[in-house]
């Protein structure tokens, strides 16, 4: 696939880019001129990695920024692409912090290899706080450093002989994890899909919940809910239908609740409140986006004693020995933060965060929706869901950004269902999300009129 | 004290079947895998007759794996010591957990990175994936001045630990691997997993399609690389654990030819460099042409006690490329930016401090205060009339006991002297006559372990 003289174009390429403007580091591969092709080893690159297609949709966003920065050097950048927390953590959980990493110079307070499943303490108060009347014990919840990381561990778990179903659209790390660990095969341009991937459609039409009997039997269904990046959160009918549908053909749903603290209706925030779900479902979450953990790195997954293979081996014993062999813990002093946050104190501090960017989304909602576009997300969710009927996303993305130096995330990005769609995160500074609103006005005024 | 948090919850995450009394013999002659794997299948049965299953069929590379992860059965057969002694006083020299406090100049910069994310000018969300720049630029002049690495060849994790395995999902099920013997078990075990290995063959205690090279006094602790076949990747842990042994100046030079010969790829492990007491190098990349052949993973776990920290580092020099001409780092950095969402926020802080002059001293005071531990080991053992290697580059030392079964001298010394310790055979079949010993441990512990290894060999 690769010759002599690709690489030295590919090389050629990188050395025309642009040179480091914000904080954050482009992905993409930066090289010298001196460099030139030497010698080659002869592992064969990984046949998988080959079927990707473009980076991992969040970097790329990031260098159409810094190509958009380098054009407009003084423009007023405002992102609400990538769902990044921007307000400071709670003074009740960084102290927490900031005690416990104080007691790590002590010789009474050092804490060196934690459990890889977490603290106990933890893993205790997470089974109380949102699993409460559920049945989840603490056992069978495993702490971990965030949802990404344990979706690739659940898949290095599953292994490459299986299907997966995804919402379409969705958070691309299943796809890209799914293709990552062999289980996908080829892309396909025209369809936007990769083969042997079951794209489960989530329109306005079906209420952005697929449309079950028309879906192929898969071995795992990756489920998002409150959904990335729609917005939507299934009902309870819709997820009691979802759990026979897996109980029927036997599969396993991963569920991801990251955004449940979002939930604002009465839909349910855990997959575990359906009954049977204990049988059929591992849920993942995260305290990104609840508590803006999101650069401190923390989360759990959670697997019941009764889901079980096909041979009746328990799944949790096999994801226990993933996290003991491919892991070695969450930080400790995430740990401590964490626990800080589901005290009572904490919890409140919580809820005022989530109530703050929720705030954020109902005006960008507002903003939008009185100038006549349809929008979606919002409501269960810190995620405008925006529709362009007949523009292309990237087509959408490219325009704003060029025209009001805003960052939003083209729908496409997150699968082919996602087409004619721009997600606004609500992630912001109150001062921004408002001057955000106001040029997206100004911009689509124009176009109106 | 970690391993008792360990064992309550290995207590806690185990089926209570695992732990039935009838089913654990702590003197018995039968290997504990197979024992353990048995275990399994009658918790599974059982419900197998009664309960919901899935139609997802298990992997079969999890089936391959032979017991739990060394390290839990470990902690579990000293849970079980202490039920039968529950007064016993244990001292853990098993697994390497460092045991002192981190230095405060090291703390003092966590604990202000903590309390910034409380202010609106303080507060970071995600970081860039590969790790925040100041680091990346403090690794590369701290450990790589004038090896030319440079700072985008570095990418910061969570441990090296998590990215031997993030590499094995770079390089994939179709690659051959081959490890020194004995060896960290998370090499063997995430190469099973990821589905580059065959069974494991219980007569020779291997995995098939693994290429294990062994390590042992008669040729230095370093393979004869004349003997071994060729692999895709070879695991390289320099100074290696479990033996200690650091290669020298020519062995590396020896093994960078023999991976250029070969087309093959070395991940150097160098998580235990700082230990190195002479001039043996501490990095691959001190041999020319090691950057078209070798990546480099490494840890701040045994230098500055971050073993509950979390926090690493990986090196893929640009100039390594896949037989098509592709960049490993290009995957790598593909791999991270997917599978990955950054090192703790906090915890880089803390690696930015410990890279500055006063942090580097004080790591290199804790790790002579462990050096020291060692000593006391190494002298203990010598005493006593044992064969003794390691412990001179890292804080481990390889006790031989010839004609013995490693678990045996485990199990024994457990009983008698309430010491842990860990068999050599967890780390591979070469491992067998042996026990390694940590040195990490509050010095009075380790002169206590040590006055009853006395007691037990005088």
């Amino acid at each position: 696939m690769y010759n002599s003289s690709i690489c030295s174009f590919m090389f050629s390429t990188n050395i025309l880019q642009p040179r480091m403007v914000i904080a954050r580091l482009s992905c993409t591969l930066k090289t010298h001129q001196n460099v030139r092709i030497g010698h080659c080893t002869k592992v064969p690159r990984n046949v998988n990695m080959e079927k990707l297609q473009h980076g991992y949709l969040f970097p790329e966003i990031e260098r159409h920024e810094l190509m958009h920065l380098e054009m407009y050097p003084h423009a007023n950048v405002i992102d609400l692409g990538i769902g990044d927390t921007t307000q400071p953590l709670p003074t009740i959980v960084t102290s927490s912090m900031v005690d416990f990493v104080h007691g790590l110079s002590t010789a009474t307070g050092y804490k060196g290899y934690g459990p890889e499943q977490g603290e106990k303490a933890l893993r205790k108060a997470i089974s109380v706080t949102f699993y409460k009347d559920l049945g989840i014990k603490p056992s069978e919840v495993f702490v971990s450093d965030g949802a990404q990381c344990d979706i690739t561990r659940l898949q290095l778990l599953m292994g490459p002989n299986l299907k997966i179903a995804v919402q379409d659209p969705s958070f691309p790390a299943y796809i890209d994890s799914s293709v990552i660990i062999g289980q996908a095969g080829k892309f396909v341009d025209k369809a936007g899909k990769y083969k042997n991937i079951e794209y489960m459609t989530c329109g306005p039409q079906s209420d952005f919940f697929p449309d079950l009997p028309t879906i192929s039997r898969t071995e795992l269904i990756f489920f998002n809910s409150p959904n990335n990046p729609t917005g939507h959160a299934a009902t309870r009918k819709q997820l009691e239908q979802l759990v026979d549908f897996a109980k029927v053909n036997g599969s396993i749903i991963i569920f991801d609740s990251a955004y449940s603290a979002y939930i604002t209706d009465d839909s349910p925030k855990s997959i575990y409140e359906i009954p049977g779900a204990r049988e059929v479902a591992i849920e993942v979450s995260s305290f990104s986006k609840f508590a803006g953990f999101t650069g401190v790195r923390l989360g759990w997954t959670v697997v019941p004693e009764e889901l079980l293979y096909s041979n009746g081996f328990p799944v949790v014993h096999d994801f226990n020995r993933i996290m003991c062999t491919c892991f070695n813990g969450a930080s400790n002093i995430a740990q401590a933060g964490g626990l800080a946050c589901l005290s009572p104190e904490g919890l409140r501090a919580m809820q005022t965060l989530v109530d703050y960017y929720m705030e954020n989304a109902r005006i960008l909602v507002d903003a939008l929706t009185s100038l006549g576009l349809t929008v979606y997300g919002g409501k269960n969710a810190p995620y405008v869901w925006v529709h362009f009927p007949g523009s292309k996303s990237w087509n959408v993305f490219a325009e704003i950004l060029e025209k009001t130096h805003i960052i939003t995330v083209p729908g496409s990005g997150f699968g082919p269902g996602g087409e004619e769609y721009i997600r606004i995160s609500a992630f912001g500074q109150r001062d921004s999300i408002i001057e955000a609103s106001k040029r997206l006005k100004y911009l689509i005024y124009q176009e109106q009129n | 004290m970690s391993i008792t948090h360990s064992l309550t919850t290995s207590l806690s995450s185990s089926s209570s079947a695992f732990l039935a009394p009838s089913s654990f013999n702590s003197r018995g002659q039968v290997s504990l895998p197979v024992k353990s794997v048995s275990i399994c299948k009658c918790v599974a049965t059982p419900e197998a007759e009664t309960a919901y299953k899935t139609g997802v069929t298990r992997n079969p590379n999890m089936g391959k794996l032979q017991a739990g992860y060394l390290f839990p059965e470990i902690a579990r057969r000293r849970s079980a010591h202490l039920l039968k002694y529950p007064d016993a006083k244990v001292i853990s020299l098993g697994i390497g957990d460092t045991t002192e406090p981190i230095p405060e100049v090291i703390t003092d910069a966590m604990s202000k990175r903590s309390h910034a994310l409380s202010t609106i000018e303080g507060y970071s969300g995600y970081g860039a994936e590969q790790g925040e720049k100041p680091l990346r630029r403090a690794l590369a002049s701290t450990f790589y001045s004038d090896l030319g690495i440079e700072e985008d060849d570095i990418f910061v994790s969570d441990g090296a630990k998590c990215d031997i395995s993030r590499l094995q999902i770079v390089f994939g099920s179709n690659v051959k691997m081959a490890v020194q013997d004995p060896s960290y078990p998370a090499y063997v075990d995430s190469s099973v997993i990821m589905g580059q290995t065959g069974l494991y063959q219980k007569d020779v205690e291997k995995f098939a399609n693994i290429e294990y090279m062994r390590c042992n006094p008669e040729n230095g602790f370093f393979p004869d690389l004349s003997s071994i076949s060729r692999p895709d990747i070879i695991f390289f842990c320099s100074p290696n654990n479990p033996t200690g042994a650091a290669a020298t100046r020519e062995q590396l030079t020896q093994l960078v030819q023999f991976a250029k010969d070969n087309g093959s790829i070395v991940i150097h492990d160098s998580a235990y460099a700082m230990y190195i007491s002479g001039d043996n190098p501490r990095s691959i990349f001190e041999i020319p042409g090691a950057k078209e052949v070798a990546i480099e993973t490494s840890s701040f776990s045994k230098y500055a006690g971050f073993t509950g920290v979390r926090l690493g580092w990986t090196v893929v020099p640009k100039q390594l490329l896949f037989s098509d001409g592709f960049p490993v780092a290009k995957d790598f950095n593909r791999i991270v930016c997917t599978c990955f969402n950054g090192a703790s926020n906090i915890s880089q802080a803390g690696g930015l401090a410990c890279l500055s002059p006063d942090g580097l001293k004080a790591m290199r005071d804790v790790i002579g205060f462990y050096k020291e531990n060692t000593d006391i080991i190494m002298e203990t053992f010598d005493s006593l009339g044992f064969k003794v290697y390691g412990g001179k580059d890292a804080p481990y030392v390889w006790v031989h006991f010839p004609g013995r079964s490693s678990w045996d001298v485990f199990a024994e010394i457990l009983e008698k002297t309430h010491v842990v310790t860990t068999p050599g055979s967890g780390f591979g079949p070469g491992g067998e006559g042996f026990i390694r010993v940590s040195a990490f441990g509050h010095r009075e512990n380790v002169l206590e372990a040590c006055r009853r290894f006395k007691q037990l060999y005088k």
